[in-house]
């Protein structure tokens, strides 16, 4: 029987770059997948007629240049469009844009009020700085601070010296932004409240945490990290959708010899003798490799598919203590046409924009509230985008996908377990709030894919349907992920090792936790890395 | 849609009907999101315009605040670093603004209209620093700049067109002064200011009189050489006259990113607007102790061997070691030397000290590298007697 | 009355901090003014009477942060100050009668075997954590770039103090910092009840809920000083806390210090960039070389010394700083010893907590949130004439009880109705507890945090002068430019809770305040 060098569980977008990376490398690499598709969540689902959805994840901006250059991504076919723009529409029938164009969204800005409109000056410059500071680490493993190892000290040195180059006052400045919530920090730019709200969406998404939640102006940087085409901060689409990206990362990783087996679901890990030695499939199958790399998160790794025997409880205690906290829920819509929106101005460019339509921090957080009783948020804060309007891939001509990315959404309802008609409510409350906005909406609806927590736990595999495989708080990033001791990618097992965004630096489709985690395969088997670097200063 | 929807398009100016009849270039450029004149028809002629007679310029995009009440003089006197209180009614300060660290925000006009109502002109927009430095003050500031069009008139016959305009008394007006006049019901405000280093004014009035001023005052300077100018003349102009430029010459101090950016006015050879003999104001304390401690970089000006303009050269001190970077440079047609603006490392670039510049030129398509010698120089390469003479001769 | 017009030093504010900065400095042999504007001294530290023959602690009214340095050195005991009751008990009271007790890390009542390890090892962690904290309370927070000797000392004392909790120590200290109590809770603890009372202490004069990251530290902050020798532990000052204002004025005025009551600082005067004294509400000035302010940073920046002295930034910097209390306070005078159906009558010597789980706290934060008050608030009610009698006519009883979430910014703003309002909501809460309270009740008041703010002059009606958040802490307390107690105006500085390290009853900004004054302007 034949032994793999390594065997990647898990066909999500990490997985397959850490497997790419070390097929690239050299290695005889599989990876074995539960669904009979690859992807994860960033997948393009033909579930209704002639239309792609990106049920899951829908734009990209986080995906590392760096490893989107040396997979040769282009090659194997993925195209990133930026789209321009957002709107949060206001209950008063106005909105407020954000446009491409700085001097267009400066004076829609000072429409709503000058003073803001000035002072976003200020703001953009102090969380470009806090981005410039994090993405150097991005492609990095993160050091132990407690082992005080030479390489974990000249890692903490590097990050040290970072934040000690900046001024001092933005040290402090750093540290606050690292600990604030989105409300309070945007409170100290902003009088607004539309503004506010505008700018705090990137806040909260996929957290569950409120705006005035602590820490949820990181979750803003972290989804400001990213770029396209070095324009940091910009969002674009998949051409084709977001499997499109899985895709490529396939494309690549075969390109190198790899294997990927579908339909094959990992019911164990094997240990033997305090070594990893291979998976046993659901069907009974079992595969042997030297190492064994699991892209699920650390709770689904180590609570449900590892031997709880084969486990330190020290540990198993702290990572039953890692909180993947469901909070967010999806509708996929089909158009039969392009739905209007009467509060923008004619041919506005705000309709390749994602959409908002709440206007206040107080409503983004009472949705928050209702996450905490355990019910959906009646008022709920919709990131809505049309990717059809850019990628002509998407639907059949004249006709649209929409997307819309739903907070709060809980795991489980105060009621007990979801049902179908509480899935069915709950899109409801998504349409009937975007159709307040849009009244010819609801008649263009073909098809609507909903999903909560509870369908993508079951069919991507992601604990309580969390985007981000852990939520991003300060006892859960960089050295924390996913829990002290175990952030550099490496399990409690020999030969056991993670890649998903349970690990540094977290989720979004950004590829970089499988990149690090391949990165660090390869030193233990002291082999020439084939992860790239980062691109350095920009 | 709200009916006061922002318009996605870039905006016109109050100037946009004539300066659009006379861009025969069709050349445009979005200033601070107008749509503004790059060149007329050619602007290697238009910047004779200036030097030779007189070139209009539209400057509606300017950035306009108008500062009133009781302690107006008292809080720009807290803004800026230099003494607002020598700035008597009828006069107009260049002055510069720091953050706390001393470093520059920005620099600007400040024209004292009349007792206690000042008008702020500069390049970027501040209105959240402004009125977070009015907190404690009894003064108001507002953002005007689409409520005042605004024209420069620049050039050795730029006195005579306005008096030919009717202007009686215009050639009393002293540099840095400003008056009043009526214009067709209206009242217009001449300010014997400018960009370009030579006899000049600007003309502010409310925008419904814009058109009409621009056609009286081509109707006044028929025969005294009036051209409109665009933005490429009017910065060869400024750099032979050494005026610095914000997103230039340095960066807005809160727009700055990375660590060491942003320049204090001793950086940027602006040491004579900082008055420590007045009471606080923004950036003492750091510039204070910028002066004890010496500070890190230099504005210079610097005259090159040669006739290729150092475009983004790097800046030597001797052949080999790199002490820093041309940020705007140019052959002067007027004052026929090879110029640039410079920022180096102290010690390095001293007054008549000798630096190199690594220059990079085409010809048909070949590049070519020279080290040019630089000779750094303190005043400007273009500042003829006429740009002070009141009353300022006719041509 | 006469006052001398030059002064070497004048302390604005006699609050316990600012007594305790004008006592080390006058001990220095400086000469020292301080200035109260209300007729007493204390501050926060105020024992109130509010109704015939009633008093009460206003303000604070128990002591658990005071720091032992500051006890001892300024001899406060010999000052008068005294418990009447030493490392008290809480009772949590659950809605049931099935009451538990925590007392430390040990618990009484209906708990599970889990709870009480759960307790003990989060009790000890949180203990440690606090433990290598207190010294740091105890000294300037150091900078990080243009620092000096002491600094590079403190960072890399602290750098070895937490180098010394060992590895699994250090992990868990980098992982809690910035955590929430909650889910800290859920991993040690089953009890809801036990779990709702502990997370009340992590909220108590904050403006964060139980889910609220950050709030574990408020909780680990709490428990930094020292009572009767316990480190942590909590007491009831004898006589109400006005009690220890005096000690902190008798220590002070030991040491040689005028203190002035009834004289209101209007202005901190500024020549040449630098604060030359005060002129009092009235038109009358005083000189001094040093001005120290024990007024929170918005007052002493925007009221006392006016913005145009210090830069635009540092302005709004001040201005930003988040000081929105939500503490109200509840003074019941009542005729006899209330009834807490199921409560031991001598537990009710110590305090009880109406904070039945941790959701029911996090339900109380939400309305703050949007500037209305809690439904059902949580409380914190003691009861001190149990063990301190002369708060109150024989046989009867002074009951005292903190209450969030009131905040400060109250939608429609504060007025004697609403507080009365309020007042009545929270009567009917603890009366769940105690059916027959309200026939006991002779008089009552409700002092909302704007009430706080008026009557003991802390903006916002914030206990720490200053939300105390990560992001307001340490290097960035109150902001930077102003951390290590010396503003940017030359020969002023704050002594107050709005520095390091914050508020309650703690001495330490007062004394780091006079350490930091003597080392700048030399020991005369």
């Amino acid at each position: 029987m034949k032994t793999y060098d390594a065997i990647v569980i898990g066909a999500g977008h990490n997985g397959l770059t850490n497997a790419a990376f070390l097929a690239k490398a050299g290695l005889d690499v599989l990876v074995v997948e539960k669904n009979d598709y690859i992807g994860g969540a960033a997948v393009s689902r033909n579930l209704y007629e002639d239309w792609i959805y990106s049920n899951c994840s829908y734009v990209c901006s986080l995906l590392r240049p760096e490893i989107y250059r040396a997979l040769d991504l282009a090659r194997h076919g993925l195209q990133v469009t930026p789209y321009g723009g957002s709107v949060t529409f206001k209950q008063n029938g106005d909105y407020l844009g954000s446009y491409w164009d700085h001097e267009v969204a400066h004076r829609e800005f000072a429409r709503h009020s000058k003073r803001d409109a000035d002072a976003y000056q200020r703001y953009s410059a102090e969380v470009m700085r806090q981005t410039r500071f994090i993405r150097d680490f991005l492609l990095r493993t993160p050091p132990d601070p407690t082992s005080f190892r030479p390489r974990d000290l000249r890692e903490l040195a590097l990050i040290g010296g970072r934040l000690l180059e900046m001024e001092e006052e933005a040290i402090y400045d750093t540290i606050r932004f690292w600990t604030m919530s989105i409300g309070e920090y945007l409170e100290e730019f902003f009088e607004t409240d539309v503004i506010k709200a505008h700018l705090a969406g990137s806040g909260i998404i996929g957290t569950a945490l409120g705006p005035y939640s602590p820490g949820t102006a990181y979750v803003l940087l972290h989804h400001y990290m990213g770029e396209v085409d070095g324009n940091i901060g910009a969002w674009g689409f998949a051409r084709g959708g977001m499997g499109a990206v899985s895709r490529a990362i396939a494309g690549a990783f075969e390109s190198y010899g790899g294997e990927i087996r579908v339909e094959a679901e990992v019911s164990r890990i094997i240990v033997r003798d305090g070594r990893v030695r291979g998976v046993a499939l659901a069907n009974g199958d079992e595969i042997r490799a030297h190492r064994v790399v699991s892209n699920l998160d650390v709770k689904r790794t180590f609570l449900q598919v590892m031997d709880r025997s084969d486990l330190d409880e020290d540990f198993v205690r702290r990572v039953e203590n890692f909180h993947i906290r469901g909070s967010s829920g999806k509708l996929n819509i089909a158009l039969d046409g392009l739905p209007t929106f009467p509060a923008l101005p004619k041919d506005s460019q705000l309709i390749n924009a994602d959409m908002h339509f709440i206007d206040s921090l107080e409503r983004m957080e009472r949705a928050y509230d209702d996450w905490k009783e355990k019910t959906w948020s009646k008022d709920p804060y919709v990131d809505m985008l049309i990717p059809t309007i850019t990628d002509p891939t998407m639907a059949p001509p004249g006709k649209h996908f929409m997307s819309c990315f739903v907070q709060y959404c809980p795991p489980e309802l105060d009621t007990g377990e979801w049902t179908d008609a509480d899935r069915d409510a709950f899109g409801q409350a998504v349409i009937d709030q975007i159709a307040e906005y849009s009244p010819d909406f609801k008649d263009l609806i073909l098809h609507v894919e909903i999903r909560t927590p509870r369908e993508l736990e079951a069919e991507v595999g992601l604990t309580e349907g969390n985007i981000f495989q852990g939520e991003l708080t300060m006892d859960q990033l960089l050295f924390n992920r996913p829990v002290p001791g175990f952030a550099q990618y490496r399990g409690p097992v020999r030969g056991l090792y993670m890649c998903s965004s349970s690990t540094h630096p977290g989720g979004g489709v950004m590829a970089a936790p499988g990149a690090n985690a391949a990165r660090e395969i390869l030193r233990d088997m002291r082999r020439l890395s084939s992860v790239p670097e980062s691109f350095g200063d920009d | 849609m709200s009916d006061t929807a922002t318009s996605e398009r870039v905006l016109e100016t109050h100037f946009h009907s004539r300066t659009a009849e006379a861009n025969y270039r069709n050349s445009w450029q979005d200033w601070k999101g107008y749509t503004t004149a790059g060149e007329y028809t050619a602007a290697d002629l238009e910047y004779f315009a200036v030097r030779n007679a007189a070139g209009v310029f539209d400057l509606c995009p300017m950035t306009k605040y108008r500062i009133t009440g009781a302690e107006a003089l008292p809080y720009l006197d807290r803004l800026v670093t230099r003494d607002m209180t020598k700035v008597k009614p009828g006069r107009v300060a260049y002055a510069v603004w720091c953050n706390d660290a001393g470093k520059v925000i920005d620099d600007g006009t400040i024209f004292h209209l009349r007792e206690g109502e000042y008008r702020l002109c500069s390049q970027e927009r501040h209105l959240a620093w402004f009125l977070d430095a009015a907190v404690g003050f009894d003064v108001t500031v507002t953002e005007e700049t689409d409520e005042v069009a605004a024209l420069a008139l620049q050039g050795p016959t730029s006195c005579a067109v306005l008096k030919e305009m009717g202007l009686t008394g215009i050639e009393n007006l002293k540099p840095f002064g400003l008056d009043h006049f009526r214009f067709e019901g209206a009242e217009l405000m001449v300010s014997r200011t400018g960009f370009t280093g030579d006899l000049g004014y600007e003309l502010w009035i409310d925008p419904g009189h814009a058109e009409l001023l621009w056609d009286r005052l081509f109707l006044a300077g028929k025969y005294l050489g009036v051209q409109p100018i665009g933005s490429h003349a009017l910065d060869l102009c400024r750099i032979e006259a050494g005026f610095i430029q914000a997103g230039v010459d340095f960066l807005p101090a809160d727009e700055v990113v990375r660590p060491g950016r942003a320049r204090s006015p001793f950086e940027l050879g602006l040491e004579w607007l900082v008055d420590f003999r007045k009471p606080n104001f923004n950036g003492r304390r750091a510039l204070a102790a910028e002066l004890r401690r010496g500070s890190t970089w230099r504005l210079v000006k610097l005259d090159i061997e040669g006739n290729k303009p150092a475009h983004h050269s790097y800046v030597y001190a001797g052949r080999r070691k790199q002490v820093g970077f041309v940020t705007s440079a140019a052959w002067s047609p007027v004052a026929k030397a090879n110029v640039a603006l410079a920022t180096v490392q102290r010690p390095a670039g001293e007054p008549n000290s000798r630096l190199f510049a690594e220059i990079y030129y085409q010809r048909e398509m070949h590049w070519s590298r020279m080290m040019a010698a630089c000779q750094v120089v303190e005043k400007p390469f273009w500042d003829p007697p006429r740009r002070r003479a009141t009353p300022p001769a006719n041509y | 009355m006469t006052e001398r017009t030059t002064r070497d030093v004048i302390v604005i504010g006699a609050g316990h901090n600012g007594l305790a900065c004008a006592a080390y400095l006058a001990r220095a042999g400086r000469d020292v003014l301080v200035l109260e504007a209300a007729d007493e001294v204390g501050g926060g530290a105020a024992t109130r009477s509010f109704a015939e023959g009633f008093r009460v602690s206003g303000c604070a009214h128990l002591l658990y942060q005071l720091q032992p340095e500051v006890a001892g050195e300024l001899e406060l005991a010999k000052f008068g100050l005294e418990t009447a009751a030493a490392d008290i008990a809480t009772t949590a009271l659950s809605p049931d009668g099935e009451h538990v007790v925590i007392h430390g890390s040990r618990l009484e009542g209906r708990v599970t075997e889990r709870d009480r390890e759960g307790l003990s090892d989060f009790h000890d962690r949180m203990m440690r954590f606090a433990k290598l904290l207190r010294p740091y309370l105890n000294r300037r927070p150091p900078l990080l770039v243009n620092n000096d000797a002491t600094d590079k000392m403190t960072i890399g004392r602290l750098g070895l103090d937490i180098r010394r909790l060992g590895r699994a120590g250090m992990q868990e200290f980098l992982r809690l910092i910035a955590i929430n109590i909650y889910d800290v809770l859920n991993e040690h603890l089953d009890t809801e009840l036990v779990k709702g009372a502990l997370a009340l202490d992590a909220v108590l004069g904050t403006h964060l809920g139980p889910r609220s990251p950050n709030s574990l530290l408020t909780y680990i902050h709490r428990l930094t000083g020292e009572t009767g020798g316990r480190p942590g532990a909590m007491a009831l000052p004898k006589g109400g806390m006005g009690r220890v204002g005096e000690a902190f004025a008798g220590a002070a005025r030991a040491a040689g210090v005028d203190i002035r009551c009834g004289r209101a600082v209007q202005h901190i005067r500024v020549e040449n960039g630098r604060a030359v004294g005060v002129e009092l509400a009235g038109g009358d000035t005083i000189a001094a070389r040093t001005v120290v302010s024990n007024a929170d940073p918005k007052t002493t920046v925007l009221d006392l010394l006016g913005p145009r002295h210090v830069e635009t930034g540092f302005t709004r910097r001040i201005r930003n700083l988040r000081m929105r209390g939500n503490a109200a306070k509840l003074h019941l005078a009542l005729d006899g010893l209330p009834d807490f159906s199921g409560v031991d009558r001598n537990a009710l010597g110590g305090r009880l907590a109406i904070a039945p789980d941790m959701d029911y706290v996090e339900r109380a934060f939400n309305p703050a949130k949007y500037g209305r008050w809690s439904a059902a608030p949580v409380i914190e009610i003691t009861i001190p004439s149990v063990s301190d009698p002369s708060l109150a006519p024989a046989g009867r009883h002074v009951l005292s009880a903190v209450v969030q979430y009131a905040p400060s910014r109250l939608e429609g703003g504060w007025s004697e109705e609403r507080a009365a309002a309020f007042g009545d909501l929270v009567i009917d809460t603890i009366a769940a507890y105690a059916p027959d309270l309200r026939k006991q009740i002779i008089a009552s008041e409700l002092l909302s945090p704007a009430d706080i703010e008026r009557i003991y002059r802390m903006g916002g009606g914030h206990w720490h002068h200053g939300e105390l958040a990560l992001d307001q802490f340490l290097f960035n307390r109150p902001a930077p430019g102003a951390v290590q107690y010396a503003m940017p105006v030359e020969g002023l500085y704050l002594c107050g809770a709005g520095t390091h390290p914050g508020g309650s009853i703690t001495g330490a900004a007062g004394r780091n305040a006079a350490t930091e004054i003597l080392r700048r302007e030399g020991n005369s």
